[in-house]
């Protein structure tokens, strides 16, 4: 299995560790579950089939032009996809693409997204895959309705189709000067048209509408307040429901009285073993309803912050880790014959994706057939969730996705959803759930915490001889090096998180990235060598020196140098088909040790650029949020508790801690395009670290870059003569 | 439970709550004024930010009995007769939002800060901004539209 295949394989391990807090499935069960071609279709299957679906419990994506596209009588389009809008502007993108290839105007696409009664089963919106796999799969769709078009068109005259043109909605016949709109054709009714993968797909040096700055679809309502988010929906008779939580992870119940809370007017309370919740007429009346219940709990004992990283390492979740997933040449040989050898130990830290709006849901039950509006990345995967839980079919559970208050990774799983229902089947009304902030940072799921162990060798002419990378509990993503190195040992080694933990923006990538920028840095200053040129020497891939020369030459990387007051620094990495390199300027106070970055140049390139404004957006929110996971944000726990569950006491960045930042974007129209909502956070926190280091000559090796965790790793540096 | 007599974006409404309910409460879950957003109740993030009397105020830290007497704008009241407030275009233009969940707390935050200062420095916006979070980090964009509200907006009157 390659390096990549592994990070496709964290998006389904990270699921099934979702799936199995809800279903009690084990890791092993789910992926039978998911069936045994899981890893068939993991290994060699083209970017298009990887979520075709085939090997996915039976989905299979289909072929019928008409599941994904209408187009109406008055030319309208309504197009079709399981993927939902959570901010990363794919309602926008994926419209441009089939405005593209179905030649008609933007604005007459409407993308019906994230129903599970309405649009194809879908894996989920993860893994930015939303652009190399959707995107094509919608332009095949487009293209294929048009082909059809034209023919239909070709038929209605008696003429040969190849003379016909499709332009601006419609087919014209030049010769004739006559045409027909798409919609005299269809006259509303299905495309009888199966996609043959074959289209020809227009090529990005030809776009007119993909490839350009179109707004945001329905930008207006996000700044008027008429955007209905899933928090916001509301139903006729609709109930607030709030549900008890226990007082830690894994705690049973030892009493309880809700006699209090049975006692206010209009208040139920349901309880169905150790889930209790009420549901009241407004929702003020249900958190008061929920604070009025006396209950006691018995938590056990549970790991804690302390001593984190030593519990991972000896937590391994089998007796038997698999061995490296990656070896070529001989590690201890070329460490051997290395002229110096660096070894150092990173840590991450559990972090919140702290959505702005938490977990939400209204449930509705009618009939026998439960629908549930949610804020989820996986609607799909809510609804197996919902069937397994109420014993339901496919056909009776109606999963809507509004487009949410973002996710980040952190909403792949139906908690809100579950609980709504459970309530509303209760009452027999529906019921509206949603979390709390507090609810949000401590019964969610984190990204997860690891600690990662680096062991390099170098020539003195700074040729990387020897890498060997060990990452225990934070993932696999983005793992392998992008240097050219002879001699590898990638290795992930999953623990038994004392957390529960799961996707995140970027998954592990940023943890890698960091550890293996770091130490790239820590050995060009050991070698005495830039860390631009020491990085350049050691890459091969043409594309990932192309972003560190865009950022080098953005940055004016050499013209400035480091005092003790001013550092700079670089970083570079490629996932999931992004390539990003970030170069940044930290000011720091020599006597407090306060750092502040000042300045941040990001070059990113990820083949063919969709749409550069949405794009652009996306790689400075990136930037934005890896401020947080870089400098402050981390989780801190102990017996099954969160200790900083507010944003008080959890920091993000604000304003304030926001640096002048510059985005390169390249533009490779030869070049499909990928993803790009994740890997554009994995440069900040290394090029930040190096650039504290350029200054102070500290290295500091664990995210967050808080002093009260720095200090405890081993380091060692060892030339030889 | 007690009538309160609220005037919100211009207009009189008569609401039934428990006087310590907090107004974001009232305002989206018996108003049904839903643009005003929950983000965690504790004054922290923002996302609830009305005007009251014209400045920007948590309204998950504000009882609906205190708000009574004052001039309520929620995200909701800014368009007028179809046209979009100066602070409401300038988001819209300079694509500054994601998820847009954080959006009507930074416009009313921004509408109150170009209420009291018509040309803000970047200091200056930073300052009055900085109690909204926005989790997707639109922040350079958010401060190139507070800027591009202050060119757009009149000299004068810019009542809200």
């Amino acid at each position: 299995m390659s390096l990549r295949d592994q990070s496709m394989l964290e998006f389904v391990r990270d699921s099934a560790g979702e799936a199995s807090r809800s279903v009690q499935l084990d890791r092993r069960d789910f992926l039978k579950v998911l069936g045994g071609g899981l890893l068939v279709c993991l290994t060699h299957s083209t970017a298009r089939t990887q979520e075709s679906g085939r090997i996915f419990g039976g989905h299979e994506l289909p072929k019928d032009v008409s599941a994904w596209l209408h187009i109406a009588a008055d030319g309208q389009v309504n197009v079709f996809t399981g993927k939902v809008e959570v901010g990363q502007n794919i309602r926008t993108s994926l419209a441009q693409q089939v405005a593209e290839e179905l030649r008609v105007p933007f604005a007459s696409i409407t993308m019906v997204m994230g129903d599970t009664d309405l649009t194809p089963w879908d894996m989920g919106t993860f893994g930015s895959r939303t652009t190399p796999t959707m995107g094509p799969q919608l332009r095949a769709v487009a293209a294929a309705a048009r082909e059809t078009l034209v023919q239909m068109a070709a038929q209605r005259w008696q003429v040969d189709a190849a003379t016909l043109t499709a332009a601006d909605g419609k087919v014209t016949d030049p010769k004739k000067a006559r045409s027909f709109t798409y919609g005299e054709l269809t006259r509303g009714q299905k495309l009888v048209k199966l996609i043959s993968g074959e289209e020809r797909l227009t090529p990005a040096t030809e776009w007119k509408i993909a490839g350009t700055a179109v707004p945001k679809v329905n930008g207006r309502d996000f700044v008027t307040g008429a955007h209905k988010y899933p928090s916001d929906m509301v139903l006729p008779e609709m109930r607030f429901g709030a549900v008890l939580r226990p007082e830690g992870f894994n705690a049973t119940l030892a009493s309880l009285d809700t006699s209090a809370a049975e006692a206010l007017n209009g208040v139920q309370v349901v309880r169905d073993g150790d889930f209790i919740g009420v549901v009241a007429l407004d929702a003020y009346t249900a958190q008061h309803a929920l604070s009025a219940i006396q209950a006691q709990w018995n938590v056990p004992a549970q790991p804690s912050n302390e001593g984190l990283y030593e519990y991972l390492k000896n937590s391994p979740e089998t007796g038997d880790d698999g061995g490296p997933q990656h070896v070529t040449g001989s590690v201890a040989q070329a460490m051997a014959s290395a002229d110096l050898k660096l070894e150092n130990q990173y840590t991450v830290a559990y972090i919140a994706h702290a959505p702005l709006e938490p977990r939400a849901a209204v449930a509705t039950w009618a009939d026998g057939r439960l629908t549930v509006w949610t804020g989820t990345q996986r609607p799909f995967g809510v609804r197996d969730e919902l069937m397994q839980e109420f014993r339901l079919s496919a056909a009776q559970v109606r999963v809507i996705q509004p487009d949410m208050g973002s996710g980040y990774g952190g909403k792949h799983t139906g908690e809100a959803a579950i609980e709504a229902a459970r309530l509303s089947k209760a009452v027999g009304k529906p019921v509206k759930v949603v979390w709390t902030r507090q609810e949000e940072f401590t019964w969610a799921y984190f990204r997860p915490a690891g600690l990662i162990e680096i062991k390099a060798g170098i020539k003195r002419d700074g040729t990387v001889v020897a890498w060997e990378h060990h990452n225990y509990n934070s993932g696999p993503a983005d793992i392998g090096t992008p240097y050219a190195v002879a001699n590898q040992l990638i290795q992930y080694h999953p623990a038994n998180s004392p957390l529960r933990q799961g996707s995140y923006r970027g998954l592990a990538a940023t943890a890698n990235n960091f550890a293996r920028e770091s130490h790239m840095d820590e050995l060009a200053h050991a070698a005495g060598m830039d860390p631009l040129e020491f990085r350049l020497k050691n890459i091969a891939d043409l594309r990932l020196r192309a972003v560190v020369q865009a950022a080098q030459d953005k940055f004016g990387w050499g013209r400035m140098k480091s005092s003790p007051e001013r550092g700079f620094g670089i970083a570079c990495g490629t996932d999931k088909g992004g390539y990003v390199a970030t170069c940044a300027e930290v000011q720091i106070d020599p006597a407090s040790r306060k750092v502040r970055i000042r300045r941040i140049v990001e070059a990113w390139e990820s083949g063919a650029i969709v749409n550069p404004d949405g794009l652009r957006n996306q790689v400075m929110g990136a930037i934005v949020q890896s401020i947080g996971g870089a400098l402050f944000e981390q989780i801190l726990f102990a017996n099954g508790r969160i200790l900083n569950p507010h944003f008080a006491q959890y920091r993000l960045p604000r304003f304030s801690d926001t640096p002048q930042i510059e985005v390169v974007l390249l533009d490779r129209k030869d070049l499909p395009s990928a993803g790009a909502g994740e890997t554009g956070i994995i440069g900040l926190a290394p090029a930040v670290a190096n650039a504290i280091f350029a200054a102070t000559g500290t290295r500091l090796r664990s995210m967050p870059m808080t002093p009260v965790h720095n200090g405890q790793e081993k380091s060692s540096v060892q030339f030889q003569s | 439970m007690a009538e309160f007599i609220l005037d919100v974006n211009g207009a009189q409404l008569h609401v039934n709550a428990p006087a310590d309910e907090s107004l974001l409460s009232v305002l989206r879950n018996r108003l049904n004024l839903t643009g005003t957003k929950y983000g965690c109740g504790e004054g922290q993030c923002g996302a609830c930010t009305v005007l009251l009397d014209g400045r920007a105020t948590r309204s998950c830290l504000v009882a609906v009995s205190s708000a009574v007497n004052t001039k309520i704008f929620t995200i909701e009241g800014l368009e007028q007769n179809g046209k979009l407030s100066a602070v409401q275009q300038a988001f819209l233009d300079e694509g500054a939002f994601q998820c847009g969940y954080c959006t009507p707390g930074m416009i009313l935050s921004a509408t109150s800060l170009l209420h009291r200062t018509h040309n803000p420095t970047e200091e200056q916006i930073v300052e009055a901004m900085n109690g909204n979070l926005c989790r997707c980090g639109t922040y350079p964009r958010i401060v190139a539209a507070v800027k591009r509200a202050a060119r757009l907006m009149p000299a004068k009157g810019a009542s809200r």
